[in-house]
């Protein structure tokens, strides 16, 4: 049984010093995996722990209900055009940045320029662009008015103007790259408007404390349209590198939501912790890269086939993950929005697979006077090691030498974005729910594309979907895509994440969902 | 003494300029950069990136630049933490871990120093053996398997002392990070002031003071004790900067906002700037208590003079 | 304007130089004429020590274990039984120590990791032994500008955070196992140096030091005949220190995940990876760490002995 005991402490004492309210004053700590990188959308670098603190302080055209649907947010509805290329946004009326200002579309224009203006140089600004104008702006080809978003009926609406009908538009708004900015306190303090004294937010919270590497807290925003409805007095986000501290504390009752546990203490946590042990699927792929680049051993798709073929998924999810990973034949996790995903043909016997992988291997030309040497690559990290060793230990037996080579991750991906790796370890989790994400990992001569894998038959898939306006021919072609590439065997596919948390029992308002994503405006914690 | 501390300041400027210069090459030459990451950037992006960094332009041009606004005293934005200066970070950190490593390296001289003496004074006996033995089981067990240790027991299962967290310093916060961080250096300490006592007692200037018929207890406090001090001393300079900012361990698993993690932290992400503003810092502080244990050292040693 | 201490208020008699009884003869081993027994000597001092040569044979069954034990098992280094996984230590069947994570004997894993451990600790060890204590009582012998100078660049290399030195080593020049044994023994022989240093600082005007020098007895004799050996009793206490130092700086790195790469391990390695599941297997962290503890006691006390054999004092 988890201890609460501190934390309910807490918040009595909390509530006794607090004797103007009523209601005792309820504040959630969060164990958050790592540290925010600011509270300007467009200087922040891309962790997950990051879009929790900004959701909570901002919020988009849209928000998410704790199931992870979307729910009107800044604007209260929208209608696309004819040919999907533009959508009319009308805003909320009465709508308050915390130091009661109205939210009108100008900040969305500005918090929009602010994410593609060059000289911010955000890592995340290709988000936005299927916007008219947001490549060449962020370039520094064109002016930043030039971008296509426009105010308009003196900030009641807000228009975007999109390169071609992009089906998964209104999922891109969820994140953080569409938030607004507040352009009246930019205008008053310039680049300084981010400072905490100086800072204003749209959303249920805002934060008024920044302890680096510890703890952010944040304070129920009075103006937030609906802080009625909002339970949380208080906030706070700390910053947890080590994941086992991470459930000591929240076992101690400092926590009462830790964001992610390792593996290896999910048997034990669903032993002793099962009320507040979570576990659900999660848009995420594991996979490992093939290199498919000229001289590469893995160029052949024979050997690609015999390493799919070698590689028992459901021991690595079940044996050495103890279930914290799910085991995938697909490169688009089960679970997107509208897409049924397409396997890669392997069969099930075991024994009959690795006599089909030696014999491919075998066709390959290597064997036991010639045998496969493979360099597996893979990130600093206890999970992946474990995978890593198993996988080469399920590719010995075909006669290949594995040479493991473990590198933190700035070189690790720097190294296999110049190609010098046979094998390596990747992961991609959903920015947004759509399985165009996904593939386009695929398509040619994309960035993210580390095995250099290239289909003219693939491109082109995905170049019609993208055009395609109707939902369900636009699956249709995405499906067709990913089996293209899964017949290629492009990759091999290993595991679908699963979102993994610690949720104190006592509260309510969270929920799993695929996006992994908790606006704490929801929450509120039973006494 | 006070020409004799000017001169060995002023002498600490090349030193750190070689630390400064070092630094930077080195760092550079490392694989990866500050934008590497799971996600590779569309080119234009870490174009931009490069340019606000300043990172296009050549490295004596970057490094010019860089000594030139460190010489204003400003150790430029950190790459990773955009919404504070590295300035900022360390100003933040610094005084969090001196607070720690000080009553860290204080409980180990309040327990190791007469640990060692005892153990000297009863050397061989069962005593001496139960002392160094407890003392050795602290260098025997890596600190990243005391700290979590110390927390399950105090923390979850005890419940008498929060497990993480800083909160301004409170003393319960302290109380298991000062502790997992001071059971290493009471072995040390320990263990070096058993060994240069007992060197001390045999040495002839004791046989002697003993032969005179001084009490023991004066023998040693007046006379075996300042010379014992010098190696445990010697010691201390080094640790005390090491625990200062060595103790990533200990403020990664008890979430403590000191600057030790900087140093891991900015240096696998290659946040350069921070990673250049960490080590400018640990070379100033390092080349300070080096003077202050030097300074010491003739303080206790009066065998030593710093002639000019 | 020379720094001095002679305000300090010092009886006569706290002075071993200028004290008002001085010995009446230098020190027996300024003659020098018992340079060639002294190893011999010591030998038969250590052997009368039991817990000293009980530490040493216990050492070398150890080390014996690490470098043969693995050909006798039944399981290898990176052999993987798919049906045994977090398998706790059993008599029954052939993980005697259980498995990890992976399936992977624990005992061949602790055999192996004992060779990675215990050379890393031996190599470095011995560069910043030899550099060190060199290094140091040169230094400090010379004093002067040449000490000055030298004790400099031990202050730069000093001034360099030593986490960082090793972070950086590793990135550039790639992660192997004989750069790690080159970083710690590189930055390791600073310690070594200062305390060797402050010894013949101390010693160097000892009368027997002088005496030397009076009979004209050449300064590299007198480095190598007195310096040293009269500063060996801390420098051996050191070297017992910084043996586990180095085993658990490896670990250290370990824990960052900068340690040796897979499949190869270390009790560093194996002691990390057991911290994470101590509450569900503890044998995972307690097996490694018994046989580090155990070299680390073992150390101790052979350390101990052989400070007491050499020490010229208490001879």
């Amino acid at each position: 049984m988890p201890n609460f005991r501190r934390s309910l402490l807490s918040a009595l004492a909390l509530s006794t010093s607090l004797l103007a309210t009523t209601l005792p004053a309820q504040t959630l700590d969060i164990g958050v995996m790592g540290e925010l990188a600011s509270f300007d959308a467009s200087q922040v670098s891309g962790g997950v722990w990051e879009s929790q603190v900004l959701m909570d302080v901002y919020e988009g055209l849209v928000k998410k209900a704790p199931d992870g649907g979307i729910l009107p947010g800044m604007a209260t509805s929208w209608d696309a055009s004819e040919d999907g290329k533009t959508y009319t946004f009308q805003m909320r009326e009465g709508a308050k940045w915390s130091d009661g200002e109205p939210v009108t579309a100008e900040d969305f224009v500005f918090g929009w320029r602010n994410m593609l203006d060059p000289e911010n140089a955000s890592k995340y600004a290709y988000m936005l662009y299927p916007v008219v104008n947001a490549k060449a702006v962020n370039v520094g080809d064109k002016p930043l008015d030039a971008l296509g978003v426009k105010s308009l009926d003196d900030g009641k609406t807000f228009q975007v103007t999109l390169n071609s009908p992009t089906p998964y538009f209104i999922q891109l708004l969820t994140h953080y790259t569409a938030y607004p900015a507040p352009k009246h306190t930019a205008e008053k303090y310039g680049k300084q408007w981010v400072k905490l004294g100086n800072i204003a937010t749209n959303g249920a919270f805002k934060p008024t404390e920044w302890v680096s590497q510890s703890r952010i807290t944040a304070v129920k925003n009075p103006q937030y349209y609906e802080a009625d409805q909002v339970a949380l007095d208080q906030v706070n986000y700390h910053t947890t590198e080590d994941r086992n501290a991470g459930i000591s504390r929240f076992r101690a009752g400092e926590f009462d939501i830790l964001r992610d546990y390792p593996s290896s203490r999910y048997q034990w946590l669903r032993d002793n912790l099962p009320d507040a042990t979570h576990m659900a699927p999660y848009l995420g792929s594991y996979y490992y890269v093939l290199n498919h680049r000229e001289g590469r051993p893995t160029a052949d798709k024979r050997v690609r086939e015999a390493l799919n073929l070698a590689a028992r998924r459901d021991v690595i999810s079940k044996q050495i993950m103890a279930g914290t990973f799910l085991p995938s034949r697909s490169f688009v996790p089960k679970g997107t929005d509208n897409y049924d995903v397409q396997t890669m043909e392997l069969g099930e016997d075991m024994d009959a697979r690795m006599a089909k992988a030696k014999k491919l291997l075998e066709e390959a030309g290597y064997g036991p006077s010639n045998p496969l040497h493979l360099r597996l690559r893979y990130n600093t990290s206890d999970e992946h090691k474990k995978i890593a060793i198993a996988m080469a230990a399920m590719w010995r037996p075909l006669g290949i030498n594995v040479e493991m080579v473990n590198s933190e991750a700035t070189v690790h991906y720097q190294t296999i974005q110049e190609g010098d790796f046979d094998v390596a370890r990747a992961g991609w989790i959903a920015d947004y729910n759509d399985a165009e994400n996904f593939l386009t990992l695929l398509r040619s001569g994309v960035g993210n594309n580390y095995g250099a894998y290239s289909n003219p038959d693939f491109d082109a898939l995905l170049d019609k979907a993208a055009t395609t306006l109707d939902a369900e021919e636009r699956e249709k072609i995405l499906e067709q895509a990913e089996q293209v590439a899964m017949d290629d065997y492009a990759l091999v596919p290993l595991l679908y994440y699963v979102s993994r948390n610690l949720v104190n029992p006592k509260m309510s308002g969270w929920e799993n969902n695929v996006s992994d994503d908790h606006p704490s405006r929801w929450i509120s914690i039973a006494e | 003494m006070l020409s004799y501390i000017l001169k060995r300041l002023l002498m600490a400027i090349p030193t750190l300029l070689i630390v400064i210069t070092l630094s930077f090459f080195l760092m550079r030459i490392a694989p990866g950069g500050p934008f590497d990451g799971e996600r590779q950037l569309p080119p234009e992006i870490e174009a931009n990136l490069m340019a606000a960094y300043h990172l296009d332009e050549p490295l004596p041009m970057q490094y010019l630049r860089y000594m030139g606004n460190l010489l204003q005293g400003d150790f430029g934005p950190s790459f990773k933490n955009k919404d504070f200066s590295v300035t900022d970070l360390i100003a933040q950190g610094f005084p969090v871990s001196l607070e720690l490593g000080f009553w860290a390296i204080l409980l180990a001289l309040v327990i190791g120093l007469p640990l060692g003496i005892i153990a000297a004074l009863k050397r061989n006996t069962a005593l001496d053996y139960a002392v160094m033995g407890t003392a050795l089981a602290g260098i025997a067990v890596p600190n990243f398997v005391i700290a979590p240790v110390l927390a399950l027991v105090f923390g979850v299962t005890l419940a008498w002392l929060p497990v993480g967290g800083w909160n301004g310093g409170a003393w319960q916060n302290m109380v298991l990070p000062v502790i997992a961080l001071s059971i290493q250096q009471i072995a040390y300490i320990a263990r070096m002031m058993r060994a240069s006592m007992i060197e001390v007692l045999g040495s002839h200037f004791i046989r002697t003071a003993r032969a005179k018929g001084l009490s023991e207890s004066k023998v040693i406090l007046r006379h075996a004790l300042q010379p014992a001090l010098l190696p445990v001393l010697s010691y201390l300079g080094p640790a005390i900067a090491g625990i200062i900012t060595g103790s990533v361990v200990i403020e990664q698993i008890f979430g403590i906002p000191g600057i030790g993690r900087y140093f891991v932290q900015a240096a696998l992400n290659r946040d350069y700037t921070l990673v250049m503003g960490t080590v400018v810092f640990y070379g100033a502080l390092i080349v300070l208590l080096n003077l202050i244990v030097d300074l010491l050292y003739s303080v206790l040693d009066p065998q030593i003079r710093y002639d000019d | 304007m020379p720094m001095t201490t002679n305000s300090t208020p010092y009886s006569g008699e706290n002075l071993p130089a200028g004290s008002p009884n001085p010995p009446s003869r230098p020190d027996p081993n300024v003659a020098g004429e018992k340079g060639q027994s002294l190893g011999r000597e010591a030998w038969r001092r250590l052997k009368q020590n039991k817990a000293a040569m009980a530490s040493l044979w216990l050492l070398i069954v150890i080390a014996l274990a690490c470098l043969v034990g693995p050909y006798l098992l039944p399981w290898g280094l990176a052999e993987v039984d798919w049906n045994a996984f977090n398998v706790a230590p059993t008599l029954e069947g052939s993980h005697f120590l259980g498995t990890d994570a992976n399936g992977r004997d624990l005992l061949a894993r602790t055999l192996y990791g004992g060779r990675v451990s215990l050379s890393v600790a031996l190599v470095a060890t011995l560069v910043s032994l030899v550099i060190g204590v060199l290094y140091g009582a040169i230094a400090g012998y010379k004093g002067g500008r040449t000490d000055n100078l030298m004790m400099r660049f031990v202050d730069i290399m000093y001034s360099l955070p030593f986490m960082f030195l090793v972070i950086l080593l590793m990135v550039v020049f790639g992660r192997n196992i004989f750069l790690i044994y080159a970083a710690i023994g590189a930055v390791e022989w600073l310690d070594m140096a200062r305390i060797v240093r402050g010894q013949t600082l101390g010693l160097k005007r000892r009368e027997f030091v002088e005496a030397a020098h009076a009979l004209g007895v050449s300064n590299r004799a007198i480095i190598t005949r007195h310096m040293i050996p009269n500063a060996i009793g801390p420098v051996i206490i050191y070297v017992t220190l910084t043996v586990p130092k180095v085993i658990l700086l490896e670990s250290f790195l370990s824990f960052l995940g900068l340690g040796v790469q897979e499949p190869l391990t270390s009790w560093g390695v194996l002691i990390s990876e057991g911290t994470d599941m101590m509450q569900s297997a503890p044998w995972m962290l307690l097996v490694p760490a018994v046989f580090l503890a155990l070299t680390l006691f073992c150390l101790n006390f052979l350390g101990d002995g052989l400070r007491d054999a050499l020490d010229p004092k208490t001879r």
